[in-house]
């Protein structure tokens, strides 16, 4: 066989890329770096840079998680294809909006790229969140950020959902994920958040650059952490009140194994609550604000290597 | 300083969600509701959500911040049809909790607040009163290493104060932190529960008629406070709570030391004073423009104290 052959993954080049913001109002650091990316680009009145989106410009205003339901939850094949009522939510109106911009999802027009930038209450440092554990795209710019970046504690998570199942925003483009840093208050930026967000997006957005410019990444092992479930707190019957709060020695122990009998509540009077599970498995969003209406008081997943191939972008392309 | 002696405490309210979104309050109280808690020993204890309202949607507030509502002036505007949503709370509470000023007013309220600043637990005092700073010892010297300190608010007067807890004869509130707000962690319930218990036992003990000996306390005076650099078109925040800054409340702040970092990097320095800052990066407070408030570290004396017998 010839010395030159690529065996690795060839794909398009990534020509449209958008960068969004204030998917949900209050997690702040996305909000300002959209901003501050926009005044970047009205000053040097460049057009050579990715699309910038504030997703939820009413939900940032107020310094609200959404208006009146979560815009990341309208995006799935089926949200974007329903018929729209007269009475629809802002949220709803809003993601057909943006699917005309940056899809429609599904179809030959849509972006190439798209990163969604969110925050958590949750001890999570940095994660990538998608939907698929076979974007060599997505895989391979965790790997490089991994590389440049190793102080920061980062993972990779995996939803397993179909492209057309999911819902969240970053789901539009052909390839995709959302960036989510934690732990920040809603409603509050912390300058050490904002940094690593800021940095890591550069670092997406350059190792695309680079990714477009005919460089070889080479493949290797990566660690994803596949939703297995969720867990609810404990409630009263009646009322839907939580009876209990995430355990002192869960709280914070994002991606740490947890252990069948491991404390998981305690109970306002004081009891633990362990972990009845038969299975060992590391958790996350542990603690989240916004989940308590979704009825999760951490989500649990399981960790598997995957093997990423080399990559490198098509070289026969007329764009 | 001479003995001072106070009357007996009889009827006490332990308030919480006066923040709709600040959550130890809320379960505290509602633990109590559930539990039927009126009595405990000699206090009659009154547990009472301030803004149900606003706890139902997990917001600070509906229209207006509850508690800004109790100035003199606040109460005694009457009514319209047009009055905020916390306004109207505010005079219901008045009359359940005072009328502020009045003999009939609760004896004590302990109202009770999260915050996403990084503050142990603070007991937060409008005057000296040496009822409130002799629990403050106790409750120190019951929960040796809990981060537990003092801040007088320094409002000018009584009729002035505008929290809910101005509302009583003595009222404070206890704020504990970090929490992001619609967070609620067990280590800060735990510990904001335990400052309760404590409060309430020293109130016992007072009753029943022991002689608490004089002592001093540290205190935290407010000074002043000041606003993130905002764009002067937009008002948009143009930097954050620098990283040397963020969490480090009640650490001494010096001419020179970095507060800000903006958005392109750039780092802001503090002039004036050396003060201590507190509420470093309170998000309630963005829309106060307070990036953080100074104070002056004082140690104050208190006098021996007892219960004036019948």
């Amino acid at each position: 066989m010839p010395a030159n052959v690529f065996l690795g993954a060839c794909l398009p080049k990534l020509s449209r890329v958008a960068v969004c913001g204030g998917t949900h109002g209050n997690e702040l650091s996305g909000v300002y770096l959209i901003k501050e990316l926009m005044k970047r680009r009205r000053e040097a009145d460049d057009e050579e840079q990715p699309i910038l989106v504030l997703s939820n410009p009413r939900a940032a205003q107020q310094c609200l998680r959404y208006i009146e339901v979560d815009l990341n939850r309208c995006f799935s094949h089926d949200a974007l294809n329903a018929p729209l009522s007269d009475s629809a939510p802002y949220e709803v109106i809003r993601s057909r909006e943006i699917n005309a911009v940056l899809g429609p999802k599904g179809s030959a027009d849509s972006v190439d790229f798209i990163c969604d930038l969110h925050n958590t209450t949750a001890n999570m440092g940095l994660c990538f969140i998608s939907c698929s554990d076979s974007d060599w795209i997505s895989l391979h710019i965790f790997k490089y950020l991994q590389l440049c970046i190793p102080d920061i504690p980062m993972r990779y998570l995996h939803f397993d959902l179909s492209h057309d199942e999911a819902y969240s925003l970053d789901s539009v483009g052909k390839h995709g994920f959302a960036m989510e840093v934690g732990p920040q208050p809603h409603g509050v930026v912390r300058s050490n958040v904002y940094t690593t967000m800021k940095t890591a997006l550069e670092l997406v957005l350059h190792w695309i650059r680079l990714f477009n410019c005919g460089t070889v990444f080479e493949g290797g092992p990566v660690d994803v952490f596949t939703l297995v479930k969720h867990v609810d707190y404990p409630r009263d019957c009646s009322t839907h009140d939580i009876v209990a709060a995430i355990h002192p020695l869960l709280q914070d122990k994002d991606f740490c194994l947890l252990n069948p009998g491991d404390p998981v509540f305690q109970t306002f009077s004081g009891e633990t609550i362990t972990y009845n599970g038969s299975e060992s498995l590391y958790p996350f969003f542990i603690n989240e604000c916004a989940y308590y209406e979704k009825g999760i008081a951490f989500s649990l997943s399981r960790k598997s290597r995957v093997n990423v191939p080399s990559l490198r972008a098509n070289r026969d392309q007329s764009r | 300083m001479d003995h001072v002696f106070f009357p007996a405490f009889s009827r006490v309210a332990i308030s919480g969600g006066t923040h709709g979104n600040e959550l130890s309050g809320v379960h505290i109280v509602r633990e109590m509701q559930k539990h039927n808690v009126n009595q405990m020993g000699s206090l009659s204890v009154c547990p009472i959500l301030s803004n149900p309202r606003s706890i139902e949607v997990c917001r600070r507030y509906i229209d207006t911040d509850l508690n800004r509502c109790f100035t003199d002036a606040l109460l005694s505007t009457p009514l319209t049809d047009s009055s905020s949503c916390e306004l109207r709370r505010a005079h219901e509470l008045n009359a359940l909790l005072g009328p502020k000023g009045s003999d009939r007013a609760m004896d004590l309220v302990c109202d009770l607040h999260n915050t996403t600043s990084n503050m142990g637990l603070c007991f937060i005092i409008d005057f000296l009163d040496w009822i409130l700073l002799h629990m403050v010892k106790y409750v120190q010297i019951k929960m040796p290493t809990a981060p537990i300190r003092v801040i007088n608010t320094n409002v000018a007067s009584k009729s002035l104060s505008y929290s809910v807890d101005s509302v009583a004869k003595h009222g404070f509130a206890i704020e504990v932190g970090p929490q992001p707000h619609g967070v609620l962690r067990a280590d800060i319930y735990n510990m904001m529960k335990e400052a309760v218990d404590h409060t309430l036992d020293w109130l016992n003990k007072f009753n029943a008629g022991t002689t608490f000996e004089g002592d001093k306390v540290e205190v935290f005076v407010w000074e002043k406070s000041v606003d993130y650099p905002r764009d002067p078109e937009t008002s948009q925040l143009t930097a954050v709570i620098h990283p040397k800054l963020q969490d480090n409340d009640f650490k001494l702040l010096q001419h020179g030391n970095p507060i800000f970092k903006t958005f392109t990097g750039e780092t802001v320095n503090y002039e004036g004073e050396d003060l201590y800052p507190f509420f470093i990066n309170e998000c309630a407070y963005y829309e106060k423009r307070i990036a953080f408030h100074l104070a002056k570290k004082e140690t104050i004396a208190f006098p021996p104290i007892s219960v004036k017998k019948e």
